[in-house]
């Protein structure tokens, strides 16, 4: 059981022996999802450096595993909770590229045709509930989501995403008192990626591990896992949400992985010490699955020709992106009340 | 100043000038005709808001122009460019300043029966609910301004006050603030008589706006006693003067055999303990046939319809100095006893001027009795805001024709219904007559 | 007709619709087997189950996300916040995830929630347990703000806002819970956005809301009875949607407005409202338009205090009476 991990599994290692049971299949699944989300991640700041992405943009380069590994242990069905830096967690539960671009540029073609923007990607029908921007507000929604599927006897899991930073918030607090009290199917991953957002999460908490030291006071397993092995990540959350199906309840899942880019466009990441980014990128979650896939007898002209189908894929929804109409300016007034439109008043 | 096709309504885009009372170069005094106007909805007779000389008309009778295009130009008396035929200033020339921006336009002359006085209330500026309301905004901002708020020599107007002037013709120059500070309130517009004009000439020295020098004028060499007017005689004036002129009024009449109706008082009289009266069974009738008919149980509310769950019934009572209407709340559901009981405890604390305001306020419909006067039919004033009143007569033996073709004496009533046309329709007060007949000829209906 | 307390109003509502929609499910402190702190969900656990009847911990942010996701996923959850006060620990959920998750994800996701509230004052709680709140609420673009005054609007009212496909926050008056109204048998279900005309008049509109609602008609009726000044009083029940034409066409006919609010005078609903009018309406309007609100205090608990800080009958009488004055 993943929840009888012990601490000392969190010492990250990528050169993991080879004693599970994923089929090879599911694991270029994965491989697929961490180029995908890397290579897009990555034209994104491309995007952003040549102007046609405005705004913000909080990127996972660097904290793919995560959202691979989660999503693909995955049923269809279950619901993704993100955040402000839910692009990656969006395209690994199969939204297209071309709809998250064009919400990053504006563009027509957009996942919410510009309503929403970066930090809101959603998409009802790949099970993506939102990506919520207020620190931790999406907990309790995730609880909400799922006491409805143990109401309805429905067997999906919610799954809620969140950084290290969301572990001192209130709503953290709430929801997991909540979820194990009435023993919800949610299953609460903590991406623990050192810094909350330019301060280092060890500032500002008595203990070592911000989400699974807290677990104990909810009657919870203390659960931290590499979160650049893709592998441990769907190993482990296969196995939390299979409990949470199984009516067994909640569990608090705490991802130990790192962000190569800054808190968000705006940062260029001068706070960290020298030499931490290199000793992080010496695991890169994708390099390391390539090596261990290779371990396992995949040729590398293989994962290259998946790389250079995924950026094939990349480059043709960024000329979508480029050539679709800007958000027409007809829906600034549609969809504020559930009639569609905006009025208020007779 | 220019002369604007006026805006007759919300939706209404233009109209057609189809009389031009003067010729360029006539003089023209404010409030003087100027022009007729059709459209589509109506038809009225155009003022002109300010004194001077036609000096341009630009839209000829026939013509159809677009609402607040320029249909003519008046050079005003007292510009630097007047005219050079003197104008006869009959009145104090109006400011430019105030008006200068004003198109003029007053609603059409009275007469037609329901038609509102152009003093009543007039019909709001903004409330078009035609009208889309710019998201930008979120608002249906009135599209058409009524001049300044503060005249050349100082005094100030609200804002109604400066559309009922603009929209009636009157010279807010010559009005008397009577609001805080001196401030032109509405109600010193709906009191001012517009200046000259045809309303000149139809109106009676004693019409309801004329003052007390000009009433007693009339009665100079007839002795008379001056009586003051009380806040309850005050009310009723100013209730009734309202009820009759807003509310279009129309009336039904009918004559009720109450032959069975007198023979069961009697029973009910003679072996019950309490008394009952006609008056008492009437209004429980009433009451009954209100709910029979709800669709008359109503109040206008302005922009819609209260229709009230009881029959609440007010019962007109002459008292010292005036009248009030108690109501007899639930008349419907209360039995005849306890309703002839609680009646006659309104009627003696409305005698004694105790009634609280929450016994005479409300209701759907009133009952005014005059038959004790041997009055044999008549007419009452709706008590607003109800729809409905009953007047009753006195009843009186009179022969009618049996099934047979025989004569035969049967005690008959006469009976008007006054109603709120606003609010309740020919048909529904038919309806509601007839059920009333049915209750009163059918009396042990009215004791279930 | 039976004769219900504001307070059986609201579990009346709220089982009437339980009973309809097995989607309707309601949580909050202490309101399943306490049957609330204000008694207004007595019966409620015991006809419908812990299931659908939850008592949650005291984490007004977990019972506004927990009501958020149940809605954004099928449910049709109710969710009381015990006093309206407390819509400030959850304040997120009101101001950034309700109203706008329907807007930012372009439609996707709808919001059939509602969220009950004891509002207001007059039971000598103090500053922290009897604000009127309608504002802090009806400031956000995709949430409706309504709020009843009578019992048999709570049921009617409330009945109409757990159909609504939107988040409303429902703001009850708690010093009405222990007022009575008829309420007719059968199912009852309002409209939002409508208000009512409960007294019409010709001289001066007074609008008011919750528990100033009674006090204006109280006020009406004095200043009918001894100035001879007849206002019409609209119970403007809900803020959001707002029947501006009721209130404008009210305006048109008495040229002069009154609002009474029970919330501090700084941007209290009826600024909103008068707003409108002074744009709209600006040339109906015979008068300044006039604001009677709760002094701009936080609001003191000792009964002496409160009765002064609250709009009272005599307040109102003599503002309206004042103003009306040449």
């Amino acid at each position: 059981m993943a929840n009888k991990l012990a601490p000392h599994s969190a010492t990250p290692s990528p050169n993991r022996s080879e004693a599970t049971l994923i089929p090879l299949t599911k694991r270029l699944e994965m491989y697929r999802l961490l180029s995908l989300t890397r290579q897009a991640e990555q034209r994104a700041f491309d995007l952003f450096l040549q102007n046609q992405i405005k705004g913000t943009s909080h990127l996972s380069l660097g904290q793919e595993a995560v959202a691979a590994g989660a999503a693909a242990a995955m049923q269809p069905g279950d619901l993704s909770f993100c955040t402000y830096r839910g692009h990656a967690h969006t395209l690994a539960r199969g939204v297209p590229v071309e709809k998250v671009l064009g919400e990053l540029m504006g563009r027509d073609n957009g996942l919410m045709r510009g309503k929403g923007g970066s930090m809101h990607l959603t998409s009802v029908e790949h099970g993506v509930m939102g990506s919520y921007a207020i620190i931790g507000a999406h907990l309790p929604i995730a609880c909400g989501a799922a006491w409805r599927a143990q109401y309805k006897g429905h067997k999906d899991v919610s799954v809620c995403f969140f950084g290290d930073g969301t572990t001192n918030i209130g709503a953290f607090h709430e929801a997991l008192n909540f979820a194990a009290c009435m023993k919800l199917p949610v299953v609460f991953v903590c991406e623990n990626n050192l810094y909350m957002e330019y301060t280092p999460i060890a500032d500002v908490i008595p203990v070592q591990y911000p989400a699974a030291d807290r677990a104990a006071a909810y009657g919870l397993d203390r659960i931290v896992i590499d979160g650049n092995d893709v592998d441990v990540v769907y190993e482990t959350l296969s196995q939390a949400y299979a409990k949470a199906r199984a009516g067994h309840g909640p569990s608090l899942v705490e991802c130990l992985t790192y962000r190569y880019s800054g808190h968000s466009r705006a940062d260029p990441a001068k706070y960290r010490p020298a030499g931490e980014l290199e000793k992080w990128k010496e695991r890169d979650p994708v390099k390391a699955y390539r090596k261990r896939l290779g371990a396992l007898g995949v040729a590398d002209a293989k994962l290259d020709a998946i790389d250079a189908e995924i950026l094939k894929i990349i480059d043709e929804a960024t000329q979508a992106c480029q050539a679709a109409p800007p958000t027409s300016t007809d829906i600034l007034f549609t969809d504020v009340y559930a009639d569609g439109g905006c009025a208020w008043r007779n | 100043m220019n002369v604007l096709m006026p805006q007759l309504g919300e939706t209404v885009a233009e109209g057609t000038i189809t009389k031009w009372y003067k010729a360029v170069g006539d003089s023209v005094a404010a409030g003087e005709l100027l022009f007729d106007i059709e459209t589509d909805k109506t038809a009225m007779e155009v003022p002109s808001m300010a004194a001077g000389v036609l000096r341009e008309i630009r839209a000829q009778s026939g013509q159809t122009v677009a609402v607040g295009a320029v249909v003519a130009v008046l050079a005003q008396s007292g510009a630097a460019s007047a005219a050079e035929t003197a104008p006869r200033a009959p009145e104090k020339t109006p400011a430019p300043a105030a008006t200068a921006e004003v198109s003029p336009a007053r609603p059409p002359p009275t007469g037609t029966a329901g038609q509102q006085s152009p003093s009543a209330a007039s019909p709001p500026v903004s409330p078009g609910t035609g009208r889309a309301i710019d998201p930008y905004h979120g608002l249906r901002t009135p599209e058409k301004n009524f001049g300044k708020a503060m005249l050349p020599n100082g005094a100030r107007i609200t804002p109604l006050a400066r559309r009922l002037a603009a929209q009636t013709g009157i010279d807010l120059a010559t009005l008397h603030g009577s609001g805080p500070r001196g401030r032109i309130v509405a109600a010193d517009v709906r009191q001012a008589r517009p200046a000259g004009g045809a309303v000149n000439a139809s109106a009676p020295l004693a019409s309801p706006e004329a003052s007390f020098d000009q009433i007693k004028s009339l009665y100079t060499g007839t002795p008379y006693r001056e009586l003051p007017v009380d806040g309850l005689r005050k009310t009723i004036a100013r209730r009734l003067s309202e009820a009759k002129q807003q509310i279009p009024h129309f009336y039904l009449s009918s004559d009720l055999d109450v032959e069975a109706l007198l023979r069961l008082r009697k029973e009910i009289n003679e072996t019950g303990a309490n008394r009952v009266s006609v008056n008492d069974m009437l209004v429980k009738a009433y009451a009954l046939a209100l709910r029979e008919v709800p669709e008359a149980n109503v109040v206008w509310a302005g922009d819609r319809l209260l229709q009230l769950a009881h029959a609440d019934i007010g019962v007109a009572v002459a008292i010292p100095g005036g009248l009030i209407t108690p109501i007899v709340r639930q008349a419907d559901t209360q039995s005849l006893s306890n309703l002839a009981s609680e009646l006659a405890g309104l009627i003696a604390r409305a005698r004694e001027r105790k009634l609280q305001p929450s016994e005479y306020t409300g209701g759907s419909a009133s009952v005014s009795n005059l038959g004790m006067y041997g009055v044999r039919s008549f007419q009452a004033i709706v008590n607003p805001p109800q729809a409905t009143i009953l007047a009753v007569g006195a009843a009186e033996r009179r022969p009618v024709e049996a099934p047979d073709g025989t004569l035969r004496a049967t005690t008959m009533l006469s009976v008007s219904l006054s109603v709120d046309h606003r609010a309740v329709d020919g048909a529904t007060a038919g309806k509601l007559l007839a059920a009333l007949r049915t209750l009163v000829e059918h009396p042990l209906r009215i004791l279930l | 007709m039976a004769e219900l307390t504001y307070r059986e109003a609201v579990a009346r509502g709220i089982a009437q619709e339980m009973a309809r929609d097995e989607n309707v499910v309601f949580l909050g402190e202490d309101v399943a087997k306490a049957g609330g702190v204000f008694k207004a969900t007595v019966g409620l656990l015991e006809q419908f189950g812990p299931k659908r009847v939850l008592d949650t911990p005291i984490s007004e942010q977990a019972i506004l996300g927990a009501a958020m996701g149940a809605a954004m996923t099928g449910l049709r959850p109710i969710a009381e916040i015990m006093f309206a006060d407390f819509i400030a620990v959850c304040y997120d959920y009101i101001a950034n995830e309700f109203p706008k998750t329907r807007y930012m994800t372009n439609g996707q996701i709808t919001m059939p929630l509602v969220v009950r509230c004891g509002n207001g004052g007059g039971a000598r709680f103090g500053a922290q347990h009897s604000q009127s709140v309608e504002n802090w609420c009806m400031q956000f673009p995709g949430l409706k703000v309504v709020a009843p005054s009578s019992p048999v609007d709570v049921v009617g009212l409330l009945a109409a806002a757990v159909r609504d496909p939107n988040p409303v926050v429902f703001l009850e008056h708690k010093s009405l819970y222990a007022t009575k109204g008829e309420v007719p048998e059968g199912e009852i279900v309002d409209q939002l956005g409508i208000a009512k005309i409960l007294r019409p008049g010709r001289d001066a509109t007074i609008l008011a809301l919750g528990m100033m609602v009674s006090r204006a008609l109280q006020a009406a009726q004095t200043l009918q009875s001894e100035h001879g000044i007849d206002c019409e009083v609209i119970d403007v029940r809900s803020l959001v949607p707002l029947d501006t034409q009721c209130i404008l066409g009210s305006v048109a006919r008495t040229g002069r407005v009154f609002t009474v609010e029970e919330n501090p005078r700084q941007l209290g609903w009826g600024a909103e409202l008068v707003s409108i009018i002074a744009d709209e309406s600006f040339y109906d309007l015979d008068g300044p338009l006039v604001r009677i609100t709760t002094p701009n205090i936080p609001l003191p608990a000792a009964d002496a205090l409160e009765d002064l800080a609250i709009p009272s009958v005599s307040r109102i009488v003599d503002t309206i009476r004042r103003a009306l004055s040449a």
